[in-house]
């Protein structure tokens, strides 16, 4: 009964959480990660990309609310995020055709590409705090929890109790669906295939007869779903906060790195990484030990690796391990 | 002359708008945007000759601006004795440990050679290493936070005068950037930029958790100025009699004594702050001028035109015989240092180390636009960057607060849309920062004073 009431609490306290945190980075790290392999260039403005579709999420759910459309026990905004994409993807084409595209024809450096996008990291974190400010804003609506502790306790009669919140539940249903139709669309479909051919060699791609106008259009579609769902699945899951989001690009840019960037695949996988070794690495054990182990050996300190302080730092610091043991990433991205 | 009328006209204009905001808004206010102008121009150099002279992205640049933070407090704050008692011995020796460690792997590395079990053999060194500093400093980090939880709780500095920092804070930002260097250098240009950025979060993650050190998160306040205070200045027999003379015409106009008197107070105190702000400029333009000095006969020296030629093909100055990983290194170093001789700036002229206010978008982003914009390569052009950038910075405000007013003249006053565009001026000016980059980038490239080189 102990080991199962241990189980239950690294579960409730690790497993899930990390999980859903895990897709939200995920998500980040893959359009990072594509537009890295096709683009070419590190894309700064991620965090408040994220936060521009949140925030059109966020705007739409208002409206719904208001006209009294609501989705019962789900939350309004899954509602809402098509039309936050959509608004997304015309923004992303239109900074592309404004800004980004001038320096494609150009045939500038990736540096040059990475500062303008810094450019217009800075004018999009405008129009968000300018729209909606800066201030934090809950936009969860609907059924909270799927288990609660209580009904756990009951339903098996263990000292732990498991909670599962909705968004948990959602965060991981949306992230699945999202990334297998992105997979799907990525290797099995012509475009995709034509995306990846541009990403692995774009000379022989554009030989070959690939529309390069096409690959990017949809490249930046793709970011814009992608940053839509991710951030908006964030925010559901904890608060909406401009500033926070814009933090967010940095484990984001460590989990595509570390899962080599330019595969969509270890950006994928990398999102899980960076968020497991997070949570593991400041979790307080002393409660598991507690229930594994007899009473006379039992511990007295919090047995904590790093103090939560330290959350975002581990993250980076498994980014510096792997750019030394393992440049290409985990999954071999590019070798840079 | 000729050649260099960009330059004095693009200061000129510079200097008259910092003048404008004198005679416009006030004096105070002038010379504050001045000082951090100053400031400003150091980072701006500092990340200039990387990027200008080197080619190399340093986006840490909040992590050495808050070690040259560190390095203020660390040096000016007096001793906190006790704590030096309850823990000092412990955390000595815990330094003494790192110090082992690093060497015992250093041995390891020239020693053997490249192995599965040379790296499990370093793997248990660090892991070993760590639970041991953990176990000897747990205890100590405990007690040194109880000594005085609310004024001190950290171990103090060494109470030397707080210009001593700024030098100090340049070896401390140096050391960082030679570690980060042998890390991140080999890397791609942009994977550099990221590195970097993350490994500056450590930094300041450090920092602000770290109560110990500097307090962390509960802010060091009240650091030692190198220049006088206002409070002192005011009852002084020769500021008095300075501001007087100075003000001998609307002094004389009121023939009540006591009415004068009173105005005299009044200016006094107005012009204490006035003064104590125009030292602190003093100061900070001694070192700009120092440094530019320095940096523009290092980049007409043979070792900048070395730099010129790897920034510009590193294969070909590797195939010259020119040692490109040491000189990126150098390189990286040097501008950490100046980066590292600002925040030290930064801290002494506002007085508190605050770590929790060290965020990315002001300390690296920022600074990046300001070399950008200014003028990668030209040292000139990262100086004026600094002055243009911070001044649009702090005026966007009220230059927001007009345009707003300017183009929704034809709605009322309590207009809901108005009412929120004058509620969200602050966030203007990301908007212009924003878009100021992408129109230098777009349309004047290499910045509003170029690069210049000299031919012969």
């Amino acid at each position: 009964m102990d080991f199962l009431n241990a189980i239950v609490l690294l579960l409730n306290y690790l497993f899930v959480p990390a999980l859903s945190y895990g897709s939200q980075l995920a998500l980040g790290a893959i359009f990072v990660s594509l537009i890295y392999g096709i683009l070419r260039f590190a894309y700064f403005t991620a965090g408040d990309l994220m936060s521009f579709g949140t925030m059109f999420t966020i705007l739409f759910t208002w409206y719904f609310q208001s006209l009294g459309i609501n989705l019962g026990f789900l939350p309004t905004a899954l509602l809402a995020m098509p039309f936050g994409i959509i608004i997304t993807i015309l923004y992303v084409l239109i900074k592309d055709k404004l800004v980004f595209s001038y320096y494609r024809t150009q045939k500038s450096p990736p540096v040059m590409l990475a500062m303008v996008s810094i450019g217009t990291m800075f004018v999009t974190q405008a129009i968000v705090r300018i729209v909606i400010g800066p201030f934090d804003r809950r936009f969860f609506d609907g059924e909270k929890f799927i288990l609660k502790a209580n009904e756990f306790k009951e339903m098996t009669g263990l000292n732990e109790g498991l909670t599962i919140k909705s968004t948990q539940a959602i965060t991981l249903l949306v992230t699945i669906i999202a990334v297998s139709i992105l997979f799907w669309f990525l290797n099995k479909t012509k475009t995709g295939k034509s995306m990846r051919a541009y990403s692995d060699n774009e000379d022989l791609a554009l030989l070959s007869g690939i529309d390069p106008k096409k690959v990017v259009m949809i490249t930046w579609v793709i970011a814009a779903i992608l940053a839509t769902i991710g951030g908006a699945l964030y925010g559901l899951d904890k608060s909406f906060k401009p500033f926070t989001y814009f933090n967010n690009m940095l484990p984001i840019f460590a989990a595509a790195i570390v899962g080599g960037i330019g595969n969509p695949f270890g950006a994928f996988l990398g999102g899980y990484v960076i968020a497991f070794s997070e949570i593991i690495l400041t979790y307080a054990y002393k409660k598991f030990f507690v229930y594994l182990l007899p009473e006379s050996l039992e511990p007295d300190s919090l047995l904590q690796l790093l103090s939560t302080d330290y959350k975002f730092a581990v993250s980076f610091s498994i980014l510096v391990i792997v750019l030394l043991f393992r440049p290409s990433g985990i999954f071999k991205g590019k070798v840079l | 002359m000729r050649k260099n009328l960009d330059i004095i006209g693009a200061y000129t204009i510079m200097l008259g708008l910092i003048i404008l905001v004198g005679f416009l808004q006030s004096w105070n206010m002038a010379l504050s945007i001045l000082c951090l102008c100053l400031i400003s121009a150091v980072m701006t150099m500092g990340a200039n000759i990387q990027w200008g002279y080197a080619g190399l992205i340093n986006f840490g640049i909040m992590g050495y601006t808050a070690l040259g933070g560190l390095a203020a407090v660390l040096v000016s704050v007096p001793p906190v004795k006790e704590a030096w008692q309850v823990g000092g011995l412990n955390m000595i020796f815990c330094a003494f440990l790192i110090a082992l460690m690093v060497f015992s792997i250093r041995f390891i590395i020239k020693k053997y050679n490249k192995s599965a079990k040379r790296n499990y053999g370093i793997a248990a060194i660090i892991i070993g290493g760590l639970i041991l500093l953990r176990l000897i400093s747990a205890p100590a980090i405990e007690s040194i936070e109880a000594v005085n939880p609310a004024t001190s709780g950290f171990l103090g500095g060494m109470g030397l005068p707080i210009l001593f920092s700024w030098i100090v804070g340049a070896f401390f930002a140096g050391a960082l950037a030679y570690v980060i260097g042998k890390i991140a250098l080999g890397l791609r240009a942009d994977y550099l930029a990221i590195a970097t950025l993350l490994i500056s979060e450590i930094v300041i993650a450090v920092i602000k958790h770290e109560d110990w050190l500097a307090r962390g998160v509960k802010n060091v306040i009240g650091l030692k100025r190198p220049v006088p205070y206002e409070v002192d200045l005011q009852t002084k027999e020769w500021f008095i009699n300075l501001v007087e003379k100075f003000n001998q015409g609307a002094l004389n106009l009121i023939t009540d004594t006591l009415e004068r008197q009173e105005l005299l107070k009044q200016l006094v105190i107005e012009s204490s702050t006035v003064f104590v702000k125009l030292c602190f400029a003093g100061l900070f333009t001694i070192v700009v001028i120092i440094l530019l000095i320095i940096t523009q006969k290092a980049l007409y020296s043979p070792w900048g035109r070395m730099m010129r030629a790897i920034r510009d093909n590193e294969e070909a100055a590797n195939a010259m015989g020119k040692n490109v990983v040491k000189q990126h290194l150098l390189i990286f170093v040097l501008g950490s240092a100046i980066v590292g001789i600002a925040g030290a700036m930064m801290v002494t002229y506002d007085g508190l180390f605050t770590p929790g206010s060290y965020r990315p978008m002001r300390y690296t982003f920022l600074i990046w636009v300001m070399v950008i914009v200014g003028g990668s390569g030209n040292n000139f052009g990262a100086i004026l960057g600094g002055f243009a950038v911070w001044f649009l910075w702090v005026e966007a405000a009220p230059i927001a607060l007009f345009l707003i007013n300017f183009f929704t003249s034809g709605l009322e006053e309590t207009n809901a849309f108005r009412v929120h565009l004058v509620n969200s001026i602050p966030y203007f000016r990301f908007l212009m920062m924003g878009v100021g980059l992408l129109l230098i980038m777009r349309y004047r490239p290499k910045g509003i004073l170029p690069e210049k080189i000299k031919h012969i």
